[in-house]
């Protein structure tokens, strides 16, 4: 069955706490290098089939649900499988 | 008046909001977030709490929640609606006020009683509030961080539509210290911290809190 994917990240202006406390784990653990963490959210839709309606409907509920736009961005992409 | 108290599931605080509201002299009507129905009450509570266990974001699934479509009918058309904690949540969700809330910056859950700065004595949940008056009222929350772009931001204070701010201390990182918001109607009221549990001198931190559900009754006079 077709996977729809949708990633929903804070936008790059709003402060992400838990990014940011995975960001200071890190050096406990021994990474080094890495500057900045951003930490959002990965939903796996499974779909009958992949069409522009049901993409459409997808980047509704998206836009409307899965993510707040006042603080968040999201992007819809069908996973080839 | 007659007051709704709405419970979701994972909601914690609505028998003290129930409380809160016969203390101020009024009639409490409890409403359930399944339900179609607003009973003909005057004005609805969103009480704090964990509704949907916090699930995608705080108050992002009770927004969709049946009653919410009459909640936000109503607030639409002047029904006080007050939103405390969880119910400010979802009350930004809904998009019936402006902003958003995050983690608190310092990633701590925080509970502790807190001073507040009434700034909007004209909402219909603070006339019973001098301007400028300082209160005491506990502040639990984890996610408590206010947010808004700096046009929200600046059109918020322009337009006096801060109800209630943080005095001494900023607990959660929120922008311009900001407590509590109104909509432009100044129905609508969103407030992080609990003024329902600051109704009775015998379990609160005081009787600060009861001024928000006094209010009321200068809505109908």
């Amino acid at each position: 069955m077709p996977r729809v994917v949708v990633d929903v990240m804070p936008k790059p202006e709003i402060l992400d706490p838990q990014g940011k406390a995975v960001l200071g784990a890190l050096p406990r653990l021994g990474f080094t290098g890495v500057s900045e963490v951003r930490q959002g959210k990965r939903f796996e839709l499974e779909v009958p089939e992949v069409t522009d309606a049901v993409l459409a409907d997808i980047e509704k509920l998206a836009d409307t649900f899965l993510a707040n736009t006042v603080i968040e961005n999201y992007t819809v992409r069908v996973e080839q499988r | 008046m007659k007051v709704g108290v709405v419970t979701f599931p994972g909601t914690l605080d609505d028998v003290d909001a129930q409380r809160a509201v016969r203390i101020a002299g009024h009639e409490v009507v409890a409403l359930w977030h399944g339900d179609h129905d607003l009973q003909g009450v005057d004005a609805v509570i969103l009480p704090g709490g964990f509704s949907y266990g916090d699930y995608l974001r705080c108050g992002a699934i009770s927004r969709f929640a049946p009653i919410m479509t009459d909640v936000i009918a109503g607030a639409q058309q002047g029904l006080p609606v007050l939103g405390i904690c969880n119910g400010f949540q979802i009350l930004v969700e809904a998009h019936l006020l402006p902003g958003g809330l995050l983690r608190n910056d310092h990633r701590k859950f925080i509970c502790r009683d807190q001073t507040l700065r009434i700034e909007n004595s004209s909402t219909a949940w603070t006339s019973s509030f001098e301007q400028g008056q300082e209160i005491v009222v506990p502040l639990k929350n984890g996610e408590g961080q206010y947010v808004a772009d700096a046009d929200t931001l600046a059109r918020l204070e322009g337009e006096g539509r801060v109800v209630a701010r943080y005095v001494d201390v900023n607990p959660n990182g929120s922008l311009n210290d900001i407590a509590g918001i109104t909509n432009e109607r100044g129905n609508v009221v969103g407030l992080m911290p609990h003024p329902e549990h600051a109704v009775e001198a015998l379990t609160g931190a005081g009787t600060d809190g009861l001024g928000f559900f006094t209010s009321l009754a200068g809505v109908l006079a």
